[in-house]
């Protein structure tokens, strides 16, 4: 019980700290921006402990942070397999070739005008869609390897993609065409100059979308049947074993990986299109 | 070099009579389902052959074996003559979209109508047909839509009104969207089912997480959405932090939380057909789990078309919704 | 669309030496609306001789910047004809023969200042070299230099519209149409621009077109006064500027200066009164 005690001192603690640095003179410094989150995470990760240990929760239902840690340290090479078979081969080859095929469609689709208006709102049709349904048939038509997790992460990722692509690419404004127009400009060169770089802040939005459609569809796709490794497979056989340890950690590992690669897609993003007013923050 | 030609000129040097000349949407419709119906001869081609030599036709080359190693499309252009067949096997790799109406058709309004657990016979509906799945999976989506969205505006409105939330809750939310839920949605399930939680909740459990995030970002912003003039009026009337919520941040906030709501419902299906996969207990993902199970591609297309008429549905509610509140709240004409 | 034919009803427009830059024969456009017909132009004839600054002036709706847009080829006259350079529109705009500058800057935000006075000179295909030197010439011409590498947004937007000239003056045409380049600036920077515009147009000896809302500012910039009036829009009167070429900002006091002012406000009431 007086763990729990705890817990509920370390939350005063660490909320109380979080309001003096949120409301305090150093507020809108970066490193108060970074420690506040950080406080918050850890404050939740030691209740988290404090509690589960003071009440001795079953570790079938809920293991503490340090029985996950342990258990994480513990499978390193399993978990690091799981991670190339689902993250790399599954999600990532998936993601790029996905991603890729809609950016030229919208590229083709934006020539023609009755493409677009015939492909758009069906693009949108199908982005609102759970084609995650799709894994049970590509899974039976390319097999249990990482093709198949790949199509299913092609399937989910190519709409979203494809719409917000077509609409940025329509994001210039009658000025900035015309303008090309008095230098007669050809079509590579207005694509490249002006076309191209105003869809920026669109395709990112939709690369940023679609890398977390990216892992959902990969690990979804496991579900469905896969070989004796990936993070969807060591979920659910370490469910069947009661292994909660392994499969906390099975999510610990999609979970970095889901972070660390939107993060990457935002980092790019901040990059190419700094100029963009959302990222500019005033003068 | 072709020079970039303006999208008016564009649209009307179309060569089609204009008789001929199909709305946008209509013809790629239909290339689709043209390109479906070709693609199923391909798909099917190897079974088909094995069906038609079983049935005495000559196929080259006669062995199953050698013709496991080639290509599909070799093989289709070998056998022209004993391709009939391709679009009525029995069990396609591909099915015929015809096929997947007839199945459609067979496992809701047949079963219902005339099978021996259908609602006429039996006075419920048939746990073998996919309006009884539909429903199963609806009122996950429901409930954990109700659960997602209130949360979601609940936070915003948090958020927005302190500091200390946005800072310390804003970057984890969007933290644990980058998270693939449904690595975590096998584990809330088993374990809520070990303590005595099952059914209903733990579905709408994963629902409710997928559909929170678009309703926080989009309520944030709308709860934001005031200008400054707006919001100093409100400071000269020197209104209460309650009242500029209520009168001001509210109101703007309802455009933004409609377009969260179209993508939040979206998405809370989708998590109770996952949620559906680890427990067998009927939904539209456990039949497309059966489907695959049993090999029975038609069961699951046809369990894919009714999710995707749903979400059709969902969203397309919603909307009718967004217009109509936003009609009397006078910002829709 | 103006097809071939209609140059070659104006065949002394490639043979006489003080052949007009600019001739527009009867010129119509009406744009199909969903209201019904609008006349944009209606008979408008007009020559622009070469080295001229051409102002037009007229109450908003008269179609001056449709006129404009007639003669950069960016809208198509449904009637009459309209040569440029003595070829048809489109012909002059895919010569490159003048540079266009829009009501807003309209910069390129992803681009640096320099970099977006060069683009025309990338599209046109100019070495890196002549590029670089261009822009730097151009740059010192509206006094900018040492903001090539700033961002359109970091500058204000006189120093925006300054660069957008730039960018219309970096390639070589000797035609340079403006559509209320300053309509959006305060008065003190847009005498200052107007300052800046008229030397530049000493040095570099082009022919502009320029629209403006501003009596003042069409006085004092112009060689030729073009008075337009709305439904339909049409020329009322053209007012050659008996003003010295060499203006200071206070020849707007003298008597000259005033006296034209008035003669262009009684042509714009009475383009109203009709
Ligand atoms: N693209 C267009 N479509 C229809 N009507 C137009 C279009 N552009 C201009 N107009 C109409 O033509 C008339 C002249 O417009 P404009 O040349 O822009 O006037 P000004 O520049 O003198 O203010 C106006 O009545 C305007 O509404
Ligand atoms: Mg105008």
């Amino acid at each position: 019980m007086t763990l729990v005690i705890f817990a509920v001192l370390l939350w005063v603690l660490g909320f109380g700290l979080n309001v003096m640095l949120a409301n305090g003179p150093a507020r809108d410094t970066g490193a108060v921006r970074l420690a506040v989150p950080l406080i918050f995470g850890l404050t939740i990760l030691g209740m988290w402990e404090l509690i589960v240990r003071g009440m001795q929760v079953s570790t079938v239902i809920l293991p503490p942070p340090s029985l996950i840690a342990a258990s994480f340290a513990e499978n390193l090479s399993t978990l690091w397999g799981d991670f190339v078979q689902t993250i790399l081969k599954g999600a990532l080859s998936g993601y790029i070739f996905g991603c890729g095929a809609a950016f030229l469609t919208a590229l083709l689709v934006d020539r023609s005008d009755y493409l677009r208006r015939g492909l758009l709102p069906l693009g949108n049709f199908m982005a609102a869609l759970p084609i995650v349904g799709t894994a049970p048939i590509l899974v039976m038509w390319f097999g249990f390897g990482w093709q198949s997790k790949a199509a299913v992460v092609v399937l989910m990722v190519y709409f979203p993609m494809l719409v917000n692509t077509v609409a940025g690419l329509s994001e210039t404004t009658a000025m900035q065409r015309d303008l090309m127009r008095t230098y007669a400009a050809t079509w590579g060169q207005t694509l490249w100059t002006l076309r191209l770089p105003a869809a920026l802040p669109f395709v990112f939005n939709g690369l940023k979308i679609c890398s977390t459609l990216a892992l959902i569809g990969a690990i979804v796709a496991e579900f469905f049947g896969s070989p004796t490794l990936g993070l969807g497979f060591r979920i659910s056989t370490s469910i069947g074993q009661l292994d909660l340890g392994m499969v906390w950690s099975a999510i610990l590992v999609s979970a970095l990986s889901g972070t660390a690669f939107y993060g990457l897609v935002a980092l790019a993003e901040r990059r190419m299109t700094f100029w963009h007013a959302s990222h500019r923050g005033g003068r | 070099m072709a020079e970039a030609s303006d999208p008016g000129t564009r649209a009307s040097a179309g060569g089609w009579p204009r008789w001929l000349r199909l709305p946008p949407v209509l013809g790629m419709v239909l290339a689709l389902m043209a390109i479906w119906y070709v693609a199923v001869v391909p798909m099917n081609v190897k079974e088909v052959l094995t069906a038609a030599e079983r049935a005495g036709v000559e196929v080259s080359p006669p062995s199953a074996v050698d013709r496991r190693d080639m290509g599909n499309w070799a093989l289709v252009f070998r056998n022209t003559h004993a391709l009939g067949n391709s679009w009525s096997s029995d069990r396609p790799k591909l099915p015929a979209p015809h096929q997947v109406l007839v199945e459609l058709y067979d496992s809701t309004i047949d079963e219902e109508l005339n099978g021996r657990r259908g609602i006429v016979r039996s006075g419920t509906l048939s746990n073998r047909s996919l309006v009884y799945h539909a429903l199963v999976t609806l009122n996950a989506t429901f409930l954990g839509f109700l659960i997602g969205a209130l949360l979601g505006a609940g936070l915003a409105v948090g958020i927005v009104h302190s500091r200390v939330m946005d800072m310390s809750v804003m970057p984890w939310a969007i933290v644990s969207q980058t998270i693939p839920i449904v690595a975590l949605a096998p584990m809330i399930i088993v374990v809520l089912y070990s303590i005595g939680v099952q059914g209903l909740i733990p579905k709408a459990v994963i629902s409710a997480y997928l559909s929170f995030f678009p309703v926080v970002v989009g309520m944030v912003k709308g709860l934001r959405s005031p200008d400054a003039m707006q919001m100093d009026l409100m400071r000269t009337y020197s209104a209460s932090t309650a009242s500029v919520l209520t009168k001001l941040r509210l109101p703007s906030s309802i455009p933004y939380l409609f377009a969260s709501l179209k993508i939040a419902i979206a998405a809370s299906l989708v998590g109770a057909i996952v949620g559906e996969l680890p427990v067998q207990k009927g939904g539209l993902g456990a039949r497309m789990l059966a489907g695959s199970y049993y090999g029975q591609t038609a069961q699951i297309w046809a369990a894919l078309l009714v999710a995707a008429t749903l979400a059709a549905l969902l969203v397309y509610a919603i909307a009718a919704l967004e217009r109509r509140t936003l009609r009397r709240m006078g910002m829709m004409p | 669309m103006l097809s071939d034919e209609e140059i070659t009803n104006w065949p002394e427009a490639e043979t006489a030496t003080a052949a007009p830059v600019i001739r527009a024969d009867h010129l119509d456009l009406t744009f199909q609306t969903n209201d019904g017909p609008v006349h944009a132009l209606k008979d408008v004839s007009l020559d622009i001789a070469k080295g001229s600054f051409v102002s037009f002036i007229g109450p908003s709706g008269c179609g001056k910047t449709t006129f404009l847009r007639c003669i950069a080829a960016l809208e198509h006259p449904t009637g009459g004809s309209l040569t440029v350079n003595g070829m048809t529109p489109d012909e002059a705009r895919r010569a490159r023969a003048y540079g266009y500058v829009f009501q807003a800057a309209g910069l390129y935000p992803w681009r640096t200042i320099g970099r977006n006075i060069a683009l025309p000179l990338e599209i046109m295909g100019y070495s890196r070299a002549e590029q670089a030197e261009r822009v730097a010439r151009v740059l010192e011409l509206v006094e900018l230099s040492g903001f090539e590498k700033k961002f359109p947004w970091q500058l204000s937007g006189g120093m925006q519209q300054r660069a957008s000239i730039a960018r219309a003056l970096a390639f070589d045409a000797d035609i340079l149409l403006m559509d209320e380049p300053f309509g959006a600036l305060d008065e003190i920077v847009r005498d200052r621009l107007n300052e800046e515009l008229l030397k530049l147009w000493d040095k570099t000896e082009k022919t502009i077109g320029f629209v403006t809302h501003s009596i003042p500012e069409a006085v004092y910039l112009s060689t030729h006064i073009v008075v337009m009036s709305p439904r339909p829009g049409r020329i009322t009167d053209v007012i050659e500027s008996p003003l010295p070429k060499e203006r200071p900002l206070d020849i707007r006091d003298t008597p000259e200066f005033i006296e034209i002012a008035h003669r262009v406000r009684e042509g714009l009431r009475a383009g109203y009164e009709e």
